[in-house]
């Protein structure tokens, strides 16, 4: 496989034609750091856009970002900072993780991969935040879609589409996305030995409160004690906690009543700025199942499931470690399992129709062999073909990386 | 306006077909064929267009709405979703040789769920009826068009909705989590549900704003919020609009997002004054009001700091509600400002653009220019904080020539909106009224695209036919590869 250095827009047009002429694989990969997510694609290129990168507009006040695709999210980040802004969705890295070192991921991959941290309960996915994107289909054609404004419904939202489309439907070369004010201060609530049934209930009370919490996540004794924080750590028991930020004299007001309204449910405690940082980077970030290559599984469902779901994985695999975010409704999930699927059909069999489980972590061999995507429901995965088509009639862009080469076929 | 052509075909078999729907529907009387019944269907809320639907048909049951759609496309009928009929671009315009599919039926609330924070319901009811019955147990539904007393959630979705509050709390797309929908092929999917983000293609976000072309909504399942501990509006008078832009980007700069920020110009807040006595300041060129919500203790604290802000922009005016009754006053111009400007004129049409905020002043000194070209007069308010502009245009329909001259007006307007960088519409959706201006902020190829996609769910083309594309393409024809020369492209050797 070749790895070519795109430096520009019209290289990436000849690379399409490239592969249309020669029904070849393509893919894009920008730093690289979510090559791993999905089923693993035989590819006859690949396109290294990180040299595409690069702030093409910034307007703080009207809270929009432009950039090229293969812009690095730790620049990003900086260049939002210096005016006290950020990206609202609480982008996660999944370096450690996956294997890799932190502070790698681009735009690019950020945005096609639909990646939100533990803020995403209150503000919104990434693919919330996207507002415009320029690029080209698998048909090798310029296209772009939305705009720079937030308020816009002219057409379809075809945002939405490429968000969270791995790659599969088109390359994006420049994306339009909000940005917004970072708060003055950050408090986050401990409750402390609280069970599982209780924490969620905890974690619905405190996201369903008037005090604006922004993050609610419920840590297992195991998952805590590895935090690093004195604070969480030096418990040595479960803990939930609560996020709240907002200007100073509004975070510490709201700080206390949460502690006040969890009072009776267990000892509280509150961490400020540094430590909170730290701690939903680690809770956001996954890095409590970092260093091994046991299966990672990412489980999104209703709050309300998350008790019987986690107790019917742990009766069948009693060492799955878990931990929770979205106020209950993201389970993160690693295996030590024996089983050939990697718990795919335990999970997704406990799960049901009431959400999804994507693989996020798996060996090589794991990911080829079941479906890291949740399988579709017959219909959608004919219209989801028919999309596909759509964009990329020849299948050259990641064929496979999402679903299997049989759901490719169907022409329109 | 140019329709699609009715088909003689479907026409000439009209009694059969009302025949063979009205063994669908477990009530024959759901199945409307006289003209005075047909009546209540003509038009929506874009009401200088009317149209008699061939046949309209009300179906209590998801089974009924796939039932009836599976026959529509075995017979070539084009189908008309609709709502409540409150679109202001056309969208439920009826088709002559359609079957106008109404959901007022599903009027129902399937479920309110606290646990999970959502509200199932059927896409008949009402905005403002799921704020209604949540909002004693303090919770509300973000997203709150003017229509909410009238539109329906299902209508939302397909709109994606907006309305005084999308700056800090987005849009229908950010505040849905699912939906049941039939596709026209008569095939009932589940997209979302009562969790976070549907892995997969985002067909939710694609099914939001797709305006009735790709599926017909059956059940909404949206996210609900605690209501605020406190609001608090303040009204802020300018002597021009340049001051009031610049207050409005210096607030945000600061780090405060509103949950409100509303503009009016001088012609709006005198029109709103005389009609309903807000108590609105005569002498200023620019009126913003601001709300805030969230816990008393933040309120109070950016109270004064906008306070400070505006001083510094030059405000004549800087008033905060001391009471629920005063911040309702304030707010009573402004949700009067449509019907105040009916009072004045015989007729109004609304337009519905945004821009980038910082183009304001250069878009109202345009927007005046051209009043004076076309001799008709404008008044503009503006959702300032996330750009959404919405000019009325005064006319009198019974002048002739003068619904063209205005449509004429309004279509530069969004022209000069989409060259400063903003769109066509910022919440009133495509329709059949910015249909032709589409080739104006899209490429033939991302029409194309759009249309592709439209194509995944409805290949034959037969959901809501007229709107939005200005150019109707076969899917066969659209899913071509691009050919030269009847050679795919070929480069000998890749220039990389």
């Amino acid at each position: 496989m070749e790895r070519t250095r795109i430096t520009s827009d019209d290289q990436i047009k000849d690379m399409l034609d490239w592969a249309l002429a020669g029904n070849k694989a393509l893919s894009t990969i920008g730093s690289g750091s979510k090559q791993t997510l999905g089923r693993p694609v035989e590819l006859d290129a690949q396109m290294d856009i990180s040299g595409l990168a690069g702030v093409e507009m910034y307007e703080p006040a009207e809270l929009v970002m432009k950039a090229r695709a293969g812009t690095k999210l730790a620049d990003v980040k900086s260049i939002l900072l210096e005016q006290g802004q950020e990206l609202a969705f609480d982008p996660p890295d999944y370096g450690q993780l996956l294997g890799f070192d932190a502070g790698h991921g681009t735009l690019g991959g950020l945005f096609s991969c639909n990646m939100s941290g533990s803020r995403r309960v209150k503000a919104g996915a990434a693919r919330d935040h996207l507002l415009g994107v320029q690029g080209f289909t698998g048909r090798g054609q310029p296209f772009h879609t939305g705009s720079r404004v937030m308020k816009n419904v002219t057409g379809y939202d075809l945002c939405k589409l490429v968000a969270g489309s791995y790659g599969t439907l088109a390359v994006a070369t420049n994306l339009t996305f909000k940005v917004l004010p970072k708060a003055e201060k950050t408090r986050t609530v401990l409750v402390f030995g609280v069970e599982l049934e209780t924490a969620v209930g905890l974690m619905r009370d405190g996201i369903s409160s008037v005090h604006d919490v922004t993050s609610a996540a419920y840590l297992p004794d195991e998952i805590a004690t590895r935090t690093g924080i004195d604070y969480v750590a030096g418990a040595g028991t479960s803990v939930v906690a609560f996020r709240i930020e907002g200007p100073g004299p509004s975070a510490e007001f709201r700080c206390n009543a949460i502690r006040k309204m969890m009072s009776e449910h267990g000892n509280t405690e509150e961490l400020h700025g540094h430590n909170s940082e730290t701690l939903w980077a680690y809770i956001g970030d996954v890095t409590a199942f970092a260093g091994s290559d046991d299966p990672v599984w990412k489980l999104s469902i209703p709050p309300s499931k998350a008790v019987s779901v986690i107790g019917k994985i742990r009766e069948a695999e009693p060492e799955a470690a878990y931990y929770l975010d979205w106020a209950g409704g993201l389970i993160w999930l690693g295996l030590r399992t024996l089983a050939s699927d990697g718990g795919a059909n335990l999970v997704r069999g406990t799960i049901g129709a009431d959400g999804h489980a994507t693989l996020m972590r798996g060996s090589e061999k794991l990911r080829r062999s079941i479906a890291p995507f949740h399988p579709l429901d017959p219909v959608v995965a004919k219209i989801t073909r028919r999309i596909k088509v759509g964009f990329d009639p020849q299948n050259i862009l990641n064929p496979q990386r999402m679903y299997s080469v049989e759901e490719s076929q169907e022409t329109i | 306006m140019l329709m699609p052509k009715p088909n003689a075909d479907v026409l000439a078999k009209r009694n059969y077909l009302i025949g063979e729907l009205r063994k669908i529907v477990s009530d024959e009387s759901a199945v409307i064929d006289d003209t005075a019944g047909l009546r209540a269907f003509e038009c929506d809320g874009l009401s200088a267009y009317r149209q008699l639907p061939m046949i309209a048909v009300l179906p209590e049951t998801v089974e009924e709405i796939a039932e009836v759609l599976k026959f529509c496309a075995s017979e070539s009928v084009n189908v008309v979703p609709r709502g409540a009929g409150t679109s202001l671009s056309g969208g439920a315009l009826p088709l002559a040789d359609g079957v106008l599919l109404g959901l007022s039926k599903f009027n129902k609330i399937v479920e309110i769920d606290y646990d999970n924070r959502c509200v199932v319901t059927q896409p008949g009811v009402t905005n403002l009826a799921i704020t209604d019955a949540i909002k004693s147990d303090g919770f509300y539904y973000a997203p709150d068009p003017s229509s909410q007393i009238a539109c329906t959630i299902g209508g939302n979705v397909a709109e994606n909705s907006g309305g005084v509050h999308c700056l800090k709390y987005g849009l229908t797309t950010n505040n849905l989590l699912g939906i049941e929908m039939v596709t026209m092929e008569g095939e009932v999917i589940r997209l979302g549900g009562k969790h976070l983000d549907a892995e997969g293609y985002d067909l939710l976000g694609i099914m939001t704003g797709s305006e009735g072309l790709l599926g017909v909504i059956t059940e909404v399942t949206v996210k609900i919020l605690k209501s605020p501990e406190f609001i608090s509006a303040q009204l802020i008078g300018f002597p021009s609009s340049e001051q009031a832009g610049e207050c409005v980007g210096k607030i945000i700069g600061a780090g405060i997002i509103p949950a409100g920020m509303e503009m009016m110009d001088r012609y709006a807040i005198h029109a709103a004054e005389e009609f309903c006595h807000a108590g609105y300041p005569l002498d200023v060129e620019a009126l913003l009001i601001v709300e805030l919500d969230g816990p008393k203790v933040e309120i109070d604290h950016y109270i004064a700091e906008i306070e400070k802000i505006a001083k510094e922009c030059g405000a004549v005016v800087s008033r905060t509600s001391q009471s629920e009754e005063e911040r309702m006053a304030f707010w009573a111009g402004r949700k009067a400002a449509f019907p105040a400007v009916g009072r004045i004129s015989p007729d109004y049409m609304c337009m519905d653009g945004t821009i980038p905020r910082g183009q304001l002043p250069k878009v109202l000194a345009r927007m005046t220019e051209l009043s004076k070209q076309y001799d008709l007069r404008v008044a503009n308010v503006f959702h300032a904080g996330d750009g959404n502009l919405h000019p009325l245009i005064l006319f009198d329909a019974n002048i002739p020539g003068e619904l063209e001259k205005c449509e004429a007006f309004g279509a530069d307007i969004l022209r000069l909106c989409v060259e400063v960088g903003g769109v066509l519409t910022g919440e009133h959706g495509v329709g059949i009224e910015k249909r032709d201006l589409m080739g104006e902020m899209f490429t033939e190829e991302d029409l194309k695209q759009q249309q592709r996609v439209k194509c995944a769910f409805d290949p034959d083309g037969r959901l809501n036919p007229g709107k939005v594309f200005p150019i109707l393409h076969r899917c066969a024809e659209l899913g071509k590869m691009h050919v030269h020369n009847g050679e795919l492209p070929f480069p000998d050797i890749p220039r990389f």
